[in-house]
């Protein structure tokens, strides 16, 4: 069991490890960190749902150094990101950016589920405001059938 | 009748929801929208492949409207797209440019094109993406239709065939060699 354990645990490591090279690392830490970080939000455009911090495939591999060639020279975080996305759209972004044409994207669901919820408020308060109406008294010829009834019970 | 049709509500947004789904499922997700569209070729100059004497730069795309293709010998689509390429040289219609991306070796663009012909005017020698990623390129093959301005027009993402050409490709080519000469005048 405890092997079974250790070795999910090691996978999970593995995982997080990404695909970048040790020959691709940058000898600042700081700087490694921050094109790690850069990677982490970038799209790989080969495989599409990956990162190009996790993708091996060669265009990623080649983003990768690109992220930290400019990061050498130089360049912000944002400046990095923006130029990538001069060249490739906000595809490239693993998240899409808030401005006007994505408002529909990252508030429609909440909107949806708010409506969803006053919908089902509203539905119960007026169940309760509105007590169910008394049912129409008996007819003579309902009640002359019920009591048939009841005495057919009781014998 | 209305809160009858309030109970329609559901199927209706079902409907719309289903159509919009089932064009996108008919849409290829490889497909993107270029954002370099009616952009200036980005700068680049790229060395030139083993054997040959001239790379390839960005300055060489000014003057007049001009293809260029994005290839590498290790793609298969790129197999599928050579004869093609052939052909248009052939009929030496408009100058088409290389660029050879992140071959394995620098013998592999020379001897594939060796083996089975060079349609390009001019290649560029591009192993670290530097060009391919200026261009915004995913795969390969794409090619760009750049007019005598040096400023994208187009962009085609897989090969090229007879069909796309006659639709797409030559009709903007035409088009923008129309709007050059008026230009000019």
């Amino acid at each position: 069991m405890r092997t079974v354990f250790a070795a999910l645990v090691l996978s999970l490591l593995a995982l997080a490890a990404g695909a970048v090279e040790p020959g691709e690392m940058l000898d600042d830490p700081v700087l490694e960190e921050r094109a790690r970080e850069i990677s982490k939000g970038l799209r790989c455009l080969v495989c599409q749902n990956q990162s190009i911090d996790e993708s091996d495939a060669e265009l990623a591999r080649d983003l990768r150094l690109l992220v930290r060639q400019r990061l050498t020279a130089g360049d912000g975080n944002q400046q990095v990101i923006d130029y990538v996305v001069s060249r490739y759209g906000d595809f490239v972004l693993l998240m899409p950016p808030l401005k006007g044409a994505t408002y529909v994207l990252w508030f429609g669901p909440a909107v949806i589920a708010g409506l969803g919820i006053l919908a089902v408020i509203l539905f119960f308060r007026r169940r309760q405001r509105t007590p169910p109406a008394a049912p129409p008294p008996l007819s003579a010829d309902e009640k002359r059938r019920l009591r048939a009834l009841l005495d057919k019970d009781a014998e | 009748m209305n809160k009858r049709l309030l109970f329609l509500l559901p199927l209706a947004v079902f409907v719309v929801l289903a159509v919009y789904f089932a064009i996108g499922l008919t849409r290829d997700p490889s497909a993107l929208p270029s954002v370099l569209i009616d952009q200036k070729v980005p700068d680049f100059e790229l060395p030139p492949i083993k054997g040959h004497e001239r790379g390839l730069t960005s300055e060489d795309l000014k003057g007049q409207v001009s293809l260029v293709n994005i290839f590498g010998s290790w793609c298969i689509a790129c197999q599928v797209e050579h004869p093609f390429l052939m052909k248009i040289k052939g009929e030496n219609r408009v100058p088409l440019y290389g660029v050879d991306w992140i071959e394995k070796t620098p013998d592999d663009g020379p001897n594939w094109l060796k083996k089975k012909g060079d349609p390009f005017t001019l290649i560029g020698d591009d192993p670290n993406s530097k060009a391919a990623i200026a261009f915004g390129v995913y795969g390969a093959p794409e090619t760009f239709i750049i007019d005598e301005n040096g400023v994208i027009r187009y962009k085609q993402v897989g090969p090229m065939n007879d069909k796309i050409w006659e639709e797409t490709i030559w009709p903007i080519i035409r088009e923008l060699r129309k709007r050059g000469q008026k230009d000019a005048r």
